[in-house]
């Protein structure tokens, strides 16, 4: 088992002959994902590394199955593509764009949830099950199958960070990007919820940063729901000067918890292994897996 | 800190409030002028006492005096003599809007946010305007009225008279006000608002409601749909360093700090994560600067063009993971600034990647030090810059 992405996945890539697109269908092969579809408007009836490319995403539901989506598309279209996997009732779907107008995101996830679909991003490196599915452009060598679920509000540092728990023997169920931006589809709350009731996940490691409060609620959760799984966590950003992107009435709405410090100390009364440095976030889990045998 | 996002697209209040106009939110009379002359005709068009106010992004303007009052001609003549061209917490004044003084009976807040928990906008609105809204919030949440807003369906104009009559208002005044308040949401919508508030709207004697202030804050990453904007928002702002205008231009994230280690890195997370162990280690960071998790060669050289012509930098670190970037290409680039510059103080590499063999080959040929490990290269650096 993993979440969200198996070998049941069949993808459909959306914006596939792009430069981005194609690059990445290839590397999504390569790896073993079912790639069975690809869109892109006015190009339906010609081939992206040997996957047949259709002009709708209604199209390539109906002749080839697909059930998951990535989109390529720049962020400006980003919008119109992802309304079309929604209605088509694909998921999760993967937005990759950097740069999506906020508008554009709250509407997408407000359609998504009406809809019952998951989104994963905007401004994502998307997610893989290692061995089952990668639905993202991550380096795909830094991770192994194993049973730490991962979720990260970042790009590079998530891949840091695995790459550290697959060197120290710990493998990883499925490693989710939430995304960078300030509205995306998956909070870490969402993630534990499903890393929860995923039998094979026996820990789980959360990778936040500055800004928002997702931190703090996830921490509250813990709490509340006496979360089953050892839980690990890194904040970046306690280097960051204080104040340099909080806005005005938007901090009143988060209350005030934006900082690191302020993300560290609420996961320290959750009871979660805080780690000071990227590379302790293997070490706390394997001490937490080898503790709890 | 993250590019796109980092900097958002504040327009002047004189801006915000031709906008506000266009929407029917009355807002008092006034003229924009860029001379003391301008200042008394149109203290003499306005025909009364007007209030004088610096056309600035930084906030806290009034405390700083930025905003001053004029009961004759003269008056508003030397008095624009003395804002123009003066500076504002550093930012120069080019612009006054002279307007009409208003007769205040109580000063309301109202504004749209967009909510991060929510994911949709939130209202606030208060009766205890004309001060810092957090304050209120702190000190008396009972006097903030909040609530989010459907994405699907929009603020309807009934939502926004709930507003109005939880704010204490009724009759003609309810519905004035529901109608600002709707207003503000529409503005927020058509011109992809991060933040609309008028703060103070002023309730006049006369019971009718005028926006005294305004403030939009435009989401830089829908500037494509703003045309009228978008120039304006590549010119960096006066909040900026040189060397943060600098990596504006060039489309970096770039913040300048007070210590000496010059840090480089791709993707805001990782480099977040290389001041922190900087500081963890005992050194102080120079500067936070993201090149982008795929990073072309030109970026990263601009890049390290910034962040080595920072006299504080003492040393660099850089720290790069490849997934897409080649190491052989990031070590040429390196060694390419290096040279051009004529840098001679320690550079500590952290390269792992694609092509990695290679990458640490050309850095070893040509005296650097290269690392596998993240945590090594920031011990290193902080070291070297001890020596130094």
């Amino acid at each position: 088992m993993a979440v969200l992405v198996d070998e049941n996945t069949r993808v459909l890539v959306q914006g596939i002959t792009g430069r981005q697109g194609s690059f990445h269908t290839r590397l999504l092969k390569q790896y073993g994902t079912k790639v069975l579809a690809g869109t892109s408007p006015g190009k339906g009836g010609s081939e992206v590394e040997g996957v047949p490319v259709y002009d709708t995403v209604r199209e390539a539901v109906e002749e080839r199955g697909v059930n998951a989506s990535i989109v390529f598309v720049p962020a400006q279209f980003t919008k119109e593509a992802a309304l079309e996997a929604i209605e088509a009732g694909l998921s999760p779907i993967v937005l990759i764009a950097e740069g999506v107008p906020v508008l554009d995101s709250m509407y997408i996830l407000a359609k998504a949830r009406e809809k019952g679909v998951t989104i994963i991003g905007p401004n994502t490196p998307g997610i893989i099950s290692p061995g089952l599915c990668k639905l993202g452009i991550m380096p795909a060598h830094v991770f192994k199958k194993g049973s730490v679920g991962v979720a990260s509000r970042s790009g590079t540092l998530t891949y840091e960070i695995a790459a550290g728990l697959t060197r120290a023997g710990l493998g990883q169920s499925t490693c989710i990007g939430l995304g960078g931006d300030p509205l995306v589809g998956l909070s870490f709350i969402d993630v534990l919820e499903l890393f929860r009731n995923d039998e094979e996940t026996k820990a789980v490691a959360l990778i936040g940063e500055i800004g928002g409060n997702a931190e703090e609620t996830a921490a509250e959760y813990i709490i509340k729901t006496k979360y089953p799984k050892p839980v690990a966590a890194y904040v970046a950003g306690r280097a960051a000067p204080p104040g340099k992107r909080m806005g005005h009435a938007g901090a009143i709405i988060s209350g005030r918890t934006g900082t690191a410090e302020s993300k560290l100390e609420a996961f320290k009364r959750a009871g979660v292994e805080v780690a000071r440095k990227p590379s302790e976030i293997a070490i706390k889990l394997k001490e937490a897996l080898e503790g709890s045998r | 800190m993250r590019r796109g996002s980092g900097t958002a697209m504040k327009l002047f209040e004189y801006e915000a409030k031709d906008i506000a106009g266009k929407f029917g939110i009355p807002r008092p009379r006034g003229v924009v002028v860029e001379t003391p002359e301008e200042a008394r005709r149109a203290f003499e068009s306005i025909g009364g006492p007007v209030v004088l106010k610096s056309q600035v992004l930084v906030a806290g303007r009034g405390k700083a005096g930025g905003i001053r009052f004029a009961n004759s001609a003269d008056e508003a003549y030397s008095v624009a003599k003395a804002l123009l061209g003066s500076e504002i917490k550093g930012e120069k004044v080019l612009k006054l809007l002279v307007e009409e003084k208003i007769k205040v009976k109580r000063e309301l807040y109202a504004g749209f946010v967009i909510n991060r928990a929510s994911k949709s906008y939130s209202y606030l609105a208060s009766t205890e305007g004309g001060v810092d809204i957090e304050e209120v919030a702190e000190r008396s949440p009972e006097k903030i009225v909040r609530g989010d807003v459907d994405p699907l369906e929009g603020l309807k104009e009934y939502e926004a008279r709930y507003i109005a009559r939880k704010m204490g208002y009724r009759g003609k005044q309810l519905v004035e006000l529901g109608a600002i308040i709707k207003r503000l949401y529409d503005i927020a919508i058509s011109y992809d608002g991060e933040l609309i508030e008028s703060n103070p709207l002023v309730e006049t004697e006369d019971g009718s409601f005028v926006a005294a202030d305004m403030k939009l804050i435009i989401d830089d990453n829908s500037l494509y749909r703003h045309k009228e904007y978008e120039a304006r928002a590549k010119v960096p702002g006066p909040e900026l360093t040189p060397l943060e205008a600098r990596a504006k231009a060039a489309g970096l994230a770039y913040v300048d700090l007070d210590g000496y280690v010059g840090i480089v890195g791709n993707g805001a997370g990782l480099t977040m994560a290389t001041l922190d162990l900087v500081k963890e280690f005992g050194g102080e960071p120079a500067n936070f600067c993201d090149m982008g998790g795929t990073a072309t060669v030109e970026r990263m050289v601009e890049a390290l063009e910034i962040v080595l012509s920072n006299p504080r930098t003492k040393v660099l670190l850089m720290n790069v993971l490849g997934g897409i970037i080649r190491c052989d290409e990031v070590a040429r680039a390196v060694v390419k600034v290096k040279e051009k510059m004529g840098f001679a103080k320690p550079m500590v590499i952290r390269l792992v990647g694609t092509n990695e063999e290679e990458g640490k080959r050309i850095l070893a040929e040509a005296g650097i030090s290269s690392f596998d490990s993240m945590e090594e290269a920031a011990m290193r650096a902080v070291e070297f810059a001890r020596g130094a």
